[in-house]
């Protein structure tokens, strides 16, 4: 996929390789748009925590329901959307994985990480299961609405 | 790439030499079953040398975690060599840097076993 366009959509299974394949597209547009090295990592670090929250504890792997990810380009940001059709989260839920009795913890850390990553991650129930939604400024020459190069 | 590990004997600490990713899925299964086969074979001192580890997520993360509370609840020790300024990145900002034992060079590592 080129990012000439302003909007990208997927419609992809709940499974395993959709996490794979959610982490490959963002590493392209991250990079069509001209990102540093460290930011397509981290943006593509972020898409990957998303899709897997949404295969595995969203939609569960059930075959009949589907992620969208979807890719938006606007002046000065990257909008990265992840919807599944799950049961939702309940943020309150999620125990901090840098409390000292967390850290040994097996699991709880995607959530953090893309908020490390990422400048703005909000997270809120569909009436058909949950949406992610993941900004990353744009900084440098593609900012303000130019388009990357191909 | 997927992952790939190999281990050798060193003055009595084996040494995993991982490759590839550690991410959820084969990456973090091959990680866990390695471990498992190590303790079950009686070997306690453990480091993984993840030089050529280029990336590990969450579940991997998760995974390292698991390694190192199974191998101390088993009464060994296990301990991480060689990260990628990546992985070394992603311990530091997990705060796990505080809980392994993170070494840079082989020899201190075998050394540092009692």
């Amino acid at each position: 996929m080129a990012m000439t366009e302003q909007r990208v959509s997927y419609t992809l299974d709940s499974s395993l390789e959709t996490i794979d394949n959610a982490e490959e597209k963002a590493t392209r547009v991250a990079t069509e748009l001209g990102f540093p090295d460290d930011e397509i990592m981290q943006i593509s670090m972020a898409v990957r925590e998303g899709a897997v929250n949404a295969v595995l504890h969203g939609n569960a792997y059930a075959p009949d329901k589907k992620v969208t990810l979807v890719f938006e380009r606007s002046a000065d940001d990257l909008i990265i959307t992840i919807r599944d059709q799950g049961r939702g989260m309940d943020l309150s839920k999620i125990p901090n994985p840098l409390a000292p009795e967390n850290l040994l913890k097996t699991s709880g850390r995607g959530i953090f990480l893309m908020r490390s990553f990422m400048d703005v991650v909000e997270i809120r129930p569909t009436d058909s299961g949950t949406e992610l939604k993941l900004i990353k400024h744009v900084h440098g020459p593609t900012a303000g609405g130019k388009e990357a190069s191909q | 790439m997927s992952m790939k590990v190999g281990s050798r004997q060193v003055d009595g600490v084996v040494i995993v030499d991982c490759s590839g990713r550690i991410t959820l899925g084969e990456g973090s299964v091959i990680l866990r079953d390695t471990v498992r086969d190590l303790l079950s074979k009686g070997n306690k001192k453990i480091v993984l040398n993840l030089q050529d580890v280029n990336y590990i997520d969450s579940s991997g993360i998760g995974e390292l975690v698991s390694a190192f509370t199974t191998t101390k609840n088993q009464g060994g020790e296990l301990k991480l060599l060689n990260l990628t300024k990546k992985v070394n990145d992603l311990l530091q900002i997990t705060k796990l840097y505080t809980v392994f034992d993170v070494k840079d060079d082989e020899a201190s590592a075998v050394k540092s076993f009692k």
